[in-house]
């Protein structure tokens, strides 16, 4: 390395956005779209499904056959690049709590990867403190986001139906794809006990919506990344159109250390460090968006300390890093013996479940104050590593074509076993609601820095007892769906409240959000109703760290909706000269 | 239709679609694959790092000779040739294991405690290691770690390796072309879903509603 200089772009952007997964991504297209001038930076490399997607690879051609690794946790040809750790980023926890980290870094993110499962929040989710008492009100209403879910579900596409439910609200949708055979099973054991059993909402193309992006082939690995473009994807739906329009300027490997202000307090730009030529760089603009992840978020913010903001920028209120919470999961699995040595077809589908089950009871007559969805998994997967384990627990319990083995065996009677019981699995998990808190917290480590010198976030969160007993609640329904199926349980059916009943850690769902969260009392909230920092007008936030409070559904149509949202809001107060 | 034709006419007027056949070339070297865990061409979905780190993995070698020829006989004993497919050794399971216990090196202690377990075992009952043993005596010391349930307590460890040895070799076999074929994995390429074959909701007396055969996408399979 030779002297270590920092190098500042002469060319000024009207808008530095940080990060380019969903609200990144959205940030980028709306505001290049509309003629600005944008530099995005982004802490990983380029990735281009079309070019980097390991879609269609069979198990074999992994070494570890689809194994997962420090690099892909989610298994080899899983979309997303590193994931629980980084090599030379590290983060910490303080004493006897857990938090469990998801960081992508790659162009996109994690939408790369992700399970496209894009619900709107509902009219209550945006006044659970005026309904429970709980956390806070969001500034926003149902209505004052619905024009933007309604422009997100056609310009990204999102198959569905529209049910008419309170707080399931409908979309524009695409036709949903048949339910699969085990799915068809779900939908009839739940109606028999009143639990809804509805086609799932996945920003997937069941039909080709434009000339840039393919249809739907089905072969249910979203999860890797699509070739042709047919799921959501901030890569290759938001950020490589964008860069079409010649507007947009994209910085990989641009790992951002924080924002720079003026003697004003306000913000002039971004500096990062280039994680290929390890120089430092500063690049500026006229408004700052951060979209780094809603940990990354409040870290930089938390990083960007000056004489004007002592406290980390747009932090008067000390709430930034504050309220972090993440859905809660628990989980179960099991076989249905009526699906033993089922007849054998193509049943890949799309992505994920064609099936899922919205919140579905009211928690004033319950011991918990938030809801959960259910999402479903089963069928006749493709072999990959893991395939095939543990078969001594389960070929001794059920009669193979009639015969009662003993548990264990090998030769060519396992084999038989493995083909008797291949498809017969049914899985199903909870992603519920999460109470924010002030208690539950990222900070900065005083202590630890990563490789490039800049200071790590250390991570304070623990559950409360409402998402304990939602766990226990989610069990219990689980087990009441198994056993109207006539499946036995085979993981995920020992919990009890010694270990929270199954829940798992927080940050392990990986829909984290509310670090920097929006409010109306700017001595509570750092942002108001736009994103936009109540501090610092030309800065604004638009990942999940703006969330009031989560919601039974997975976040990130809301992430691409209020980036959206913002976004425009952005475009109109330069035009106004207001920023 | 041939499997390219088929995506052709899936992903017609789309621009995308050159990089999906691209994409398909590498997937249909079936030839190549079967040789064993290799990596076939195609680094393209490889992060920089992982480049690498699976070859330093690739070059190390951890099973001396003898510890992988007692992991053919034994894995070829799990999973042997029948009227349906090949043994273990037709999908070169033995390969895998090698790359999987440097991969994952939590395996490592387990599989070669566990070998040296069987030898030791072995040589008290037939003065020979595992793989010199007559066919007949490996089968006897098998079915002694083969089922949990009644091997007897003095057996415990290893009922463990072999159960390690069997998750392994199933996993190894059923992820190759010749495993899938045996458990009639048909998946992983194009096609348009249209929902369970009618014969099979038959036979489980099932029914797609009328509101599903409305609202869900359907394609013309004629």
């Amino acid at each position: 390395m030779g002297e270590l200089q920092i190098k500042k772009q002469t060319k000024k952007y009207d808008a530095i956005i940080v990060g380019s997964g969903a609200g990144g991504g959205m940030a980028a297209y709306v505001m290049s779209k509309a003629g600005l001038k944008v530099c995005l930076l982004e802490a990983g490399p380029m990735f281009d499904p079309a070019k980097h997607s390991s879609q269609l690879k069979n198990a074999w051609e992994s070494p570890r056959r689809g194994a997962s690794t420090k690099f892909r946790p989610f298994g080899d040809f899983d979309g997303s690049w590193w994931g629980w750790q980084i090599d030379g980023e590290p983060f910490t926890t303080t004493e006897g709590t857990q938090w469990d980290w998801w960081r992508a870094r790659m162009l996109g993110g994690r939408t790369n990867h992700w399970g496209r499962i894009s619900l709107r929040f509902g009219p209550d989710d945006f006044k659970r403190k005026s309904i429970d008492g709980l956390g806070e009100d969001w500034p926003i209403s149902y209505n004052d986001i619905k024009p933007y879910y309604d422009k997100i579900d056609q310009l990204i596409g999102v198959f569905g139906t529209n049910e008419g439910l309170p707080n399931d609200p409908d979309g524009l949708f695409l036709p949903p794809p048949r339910p699969r055979l085990h799915e068809m099973f779900l939908k009839k054991a739940g109606q028999q006990i009143g639990i809804p059993v509805i086609p799932s909402r996945l920003s997937i193309l069941t039909k080709a919506i434009n000339d840039e992006r393919g249809a739907c082939f089905y072969c249910s690995q979203c999860g890797r990344s699509c070739k042709v473009y047919a799921d959501f994807s901030s890569s290759s739906v938001l950020v490589i159109p964008a860069l079409k329009t010649g507007n947009l300027d994209l910085v990989t490997n641009a790992m951002a250390r924080e924002v720079l202000t003026n003697n004003e307090g306000l913000a002039t730009g971004v500096s990062y460090v280039d994680k290929n030529d390890l120089q430092e760089y500063q690049v500026f603009g006229k408004v700052v968006v951060l979209a780094a992840s809603t940990c990354e978020t409040a870290r930089l913010l938390l990083n960007s300390k000056s004489a004007r903001h002592p406290n980390g920028l747009a932090n008067t209120s000390n709430a930034v890093g504050k309220y972090l919470h993440d859905s809660t999961g628990a989980s179960m699995a099991g076989f249905v013996p009526a699906l033993f040595d089922r007849k054998r077809f193509n049943e890949d589908g799309v992505g994920g479940m064609h099936v899922y089950t919205p919140w579905w009871l009211d928690n004033k007559k319950l011991d918990f104050p938030r809801g959960y969805h259910i999402e479903y998994g089963g069928g006749m997967d493709m072999p990959m590593y893991g395939f095939g384990f543990g078969m001594e627990s389960i070929n001794g319990k059920y009669k193979v074509h009639d015969v009662q083995k003993e548990a264990g065996g090998y030769g060519k009677s396992l084999k038989e076993d493995v083909r008797f019981f291949y498809g017969a699995q049914i899985g199903m998990a909870g992603r519920g609601e999460a109470v924010a808190s002030i208690d539950n917290y990222c900070e900065i480590d005083p202590n630890v820095v990563d490789k490039y010198g800049i200071p790590v976030l250390r991570f304070n969160v623990k559950h409360s007892d409402y998402e304990i007993k939602q766990a226990k609640h989610m069990k219990e329904t689980f087990k009441e769906i198994f056993h109207n199926l006539g499946g036995e349980v085979t993981w995920g059916g020992d919990d009890d409240e010694k270990n929270m009943w199954g829940l798992n850690p927080p940050g392990n769902i990986i829909h984290e959000a509310g670090t920097v969260r929006m409010g109306k009392d700017k001595k509570t909230s750092p942002l108001n109703e736009w994103g936009q920092a109540h501090d610092c007008k030309n800065l604004y936030c638009a990942d999940g760290s703006v969330f009031t409070s989560q919601a039974d559904k997975n976040i990130t149509w809301t992430i691409l909706a209020l980036s959206m949202r913002t976004s425009e809001h952005i475009v109109d107060e330069m035009k106004k000269q207001n920023i | 239709m041939d499997r390219r034709d088929s995506i052709k006419a899936l992903v017609i007027g789309s621009v995308t679609a050159g990089t999906l056949l691209e994409a398909c070339k590498t997937d249909d070297k079936k030839g190549a694959a079967d040789k064993g865990a290799a990596p076939t061409a195609g680094n393209e979905d490889r992060m920089a790092e992982e480049i690498p780190y699976n070859k330093a993995l690739q070059d190390a070698k951890f099973f001396n000779d003898h510890e992988m020829a007692t992991i053919v006989v034994l894995a070829d004993i799990i999973i042997p040739k029948d009227e349906v497919s090949g043994s273990a050794s037709d999908a070169k399971v033995a390969d895998f294991i090698e790359f999987i216990v440097k991969d994952m090196p939590g395996h490592q202690t387990p599989m070669r405690g566990g070998l040296r377990w069987l030898d030791l075992e072995c040589m008290k009952r037939y003065e020979k290691p595992f793989k010199d043993c007559s066919e007949k005596q490996q089968i006897e010391m098998v079915d002694l770690i083969a089922y949990p349930k009644k091997a007897k307590p003095e057996h415990r460890q290893g009922v463990a390796f072999f159960n390690l040895m069997r998750n392994l070799t199933v996993t190894g076999f059923y992820t190759t072309k010749i495993g899938y074929d045996d458990v009639g994995f048909v998946g992983n390429r194009p096609n348009q879903w249209n929902g369970v074959p009618p014969e099979v909701l038959k036979q489980y007396n099932l029914a797609y509603s009328e509101k599903e055969l409305k609202e869900c996408i359907s394609y013309d399979k004629s």
